[in-house]
């Protein structure tokens, strides 16, 4: 603090709660909602505080699903969230640092190229090429598979560039030391470097599972059968069904459920997710 | 830079590089090319027949009152995204800096402020549903009350005003963090010897912090836009489906809708081609401002 001003930090702080109230009312009218009985919620003013039907709730959605849409079970949809999520954020990872290796430790014809080649996937994200790559993945009978709502997200220029950064603030010295012990390559990346990048990793899994657990154009496009939905989309149809017979609280449970994941890997995990944020934008 | 230790393997490198690759190849550069060529072809009605039309397609799109309003609705939403999300995270940070750098407090507030970032665009989209409701929303309930009557399934202005708060609402936590952060880097004694000049709190931000900002602002800026252009897809596909009347048509879901439910190839193609080069004009701004953090560093 430059000087003291008690008046101007009052401001401050009812300026800050304002906001953080602003950020925290539409879930806590959500959490609220989806403790309540059906017949609570059907027209506003909807209360305010918890109801007595929590459990009831909660099971129903994640045992049975939403009847009126299709009544698949949102744990089952939870599963798939979490392992197309994983799957990304591992595949991600792993091709991106043996792509970065390659490049910034060897010299062979055509280098240039592939580092070009990885950068334009900055300019091509899904949602400008929607049709023709939904027409690769159906022709390659990947339509209602994990690695069909997994692998076509997995190339990744951002997080070849962060281990391409990384890996070039390694001193030499290391490099030069494991061949005068006698390590070919391989041994050096798994042996020195893969250790050395821990914490960039733990970053960018942060950052990558998050990506990954809230994707929603890709699995509504390839997804038909209900075994492969996942929490963020599926959310879509119940809300499509209950323009005919509104069943809030479930509907806000299963928000809840689709939100609580990702937030707690924000919060308990901020300072690597802040890292991963700010070294990802570099 | 360069490394001055290299390895000279010759089959190795190719081998390291190949997923991706194979991957980039399959997934993005083909399907990329694929919407190019499309965009230079017409199907008749029937998909019987394919004919190579050149900038046909281009030229309906540019005479297509739907897509006009498409483009006008995307200007504005996304203007009001960045410029919303930026001012009130610009402020909050401004909060925060300000008097509570050093107390816990001040990260309590952070903790407090960046987890909106961690909730998909949809499902934002969905508690801004829940406040915002017809028949159970507490917020149109209290307009109702004052008098003004909400519905947004029946009224383009307020659709279009719902799935800006929701977009904002989320991007909120992002902005808040960068501005922090940039603020944060700024010289302690630069502050304090403008306060013992006799600058207010009011005349530092405005003559000190936010010129040094500048380069955090425009970075942002394009992230911004980049985000309301691609991200917000599902907010607008589950909210308001694109209506009332086309009135939340953005960009990227008439990109989705014509492709995929009007079946109409050669225009869906077209639009993505105009897509990608926003991409990359937002993409190029982009890396003009890290080339500029540089020089500035």
């Amino acid at each position: 603090m430059v000087e003291n001003r008690p008046l101007l930090t009052l401001v401050a702080h009812l300026t800050l709660l304002l906001g953080v109230l602003v950020v925290l009312f539409p879930v806590w009218i959500v959490l609220v909602t989806s403790t309540q009985e059906p017949g609570e919620v059907l027209t506003a003013p909807i209360p305010m505080w918890f109801g007595s039907n929590a459990v009831a709730v909660y099971r129903e959605v994640l045992g049975a699903g939403l009847e009126a849409a299709g009544g698949v079970p949102v744990a089952l949809m939870m599963m798939n969230s979490l392992i197309m999520a994983v799957g990304i954020a591992v595949g991600k990872i792993a091709i991106s640092l043996l792509s970065a290796f390659a490049i910034v430790y060897f010299r062979f014809p055509g280098r240039m190229l592939c580092f070009w080649t990885i950068f334009v996937t900055l300019m091509l994200p899904v949602e400008v090429r929607i049709l023709p790559t939904y027409e690769v993945v159906a022709d390659l009978g990947l339509l209602d598979s994990y690695v069909g709502l997994t692998l076509p997200l997995i190339a990744s220029a951002t997080a070849t560039f962060l281990f391409r950064q990384f890996f070039l603030t390694v001193p030499d010295e290391l490099a030069e030391a494991a061949r005068v012990d006698g390590a070919g390559p391989m041994r050096f990346f798994f042996d020195i470097l893969l250790p050395l990048s821990r914490t960039n990793i733990a970053a960018l899994f942060v950052i990558l599972f998050i990506y990954g657990w809230n994707q929603y154009l890709w699995p509504l496009l390839i997804t038909t059968d209900e075994a492969y939905y996942t929490i963020v989309m599926g959310i879509q149809r119940m809300l499509t069904v209950a323009d005919a017979e509104p069943q809030w609280p479930q509907i806000a449970a299963v928000t809840m459920l689709a939100l609580l994941p990702p937030v707690a890997v924000v919060v308990f995990m901020q300072r690597l997710f802040v890292k991963g944020l700010v070294e990802v934008e570099k | 830079m360069e490394r001055r230790v290299v390895y000279r393997q010759r089959w190795l490198p190719y081998l390291l590089l190949l997923p991706q690759l194979a991957i980039t190849l399959v997934f993005f550069i083909w399907p990329a090319s694929q919407a190019l060529w499309q965009s230079l072809l017409m199907e008749d009605p029937f998909g019987l027949a394919t004919q190579f039309v050149g900038l046909r397609n281009f030229a309906r799109l540019l005479a297509d009152p739907e897509y006009l309003n498409s483009l006008k609705v995307t200007a504005i939403f996304s203007s009001a995204v960045a410029f919303s999300g930026l001012l009130i995270a610009l402020v909050l940070a401004a909060m925060v800096d300000f008097g509570l750098r050093a107390a816990g407090i001040g990260q309590l507030y952070k903790t407090l402020l960046v987890w909106p970032y961690a909730v998909a665009p949809v499902l934002a989209g969905v508690l801004w549903l829940f406040m915002f409701s017809p028949a159970i929303g507490i917020l149109a309930w209290l307009l109702g009350q004052m008098g003004y009557e909400w519905n947004h399934q029946l009224n383009g202005g307020q659709a279009l005003f719902l799935v800006i708060v929701a977009a904002t609402w989320k991007q909120i936590s992002y902005n808040f963090l960068f501005f922090l952060a940039g603020m944060q880097a700024i010289p302690r004694s630069l502050l304090e010897a403008a306060a013992i000049d006799g600058a207010g709190p009011v005349k530092r931000f405005v003559t000190i912090v936010f010129p040094l900002l500048s380069p955090t602002s425009f970075f942002l800026l394009v992230v911004n836009l980049v985000y309301a252009f691609f991200d917000t897809f599902g907010i607008v596909h589950a909210i308001t489906d694109g209506g009332p009347a086309q009135a939340t048509s953005i960009l990227v879901y008439k990109v989705f809708r014509d492709g995929f439910i009007a079946l109409d190839l050669g225009s869906s193609a077209a639009q993505s081609v105009i897509l990608m080069a926003i991409v990359i004009t937002l993409t190029f701004l982009q890396f003009r401002y890290i080339e500029r953090r540089v020089q500035y560093a």
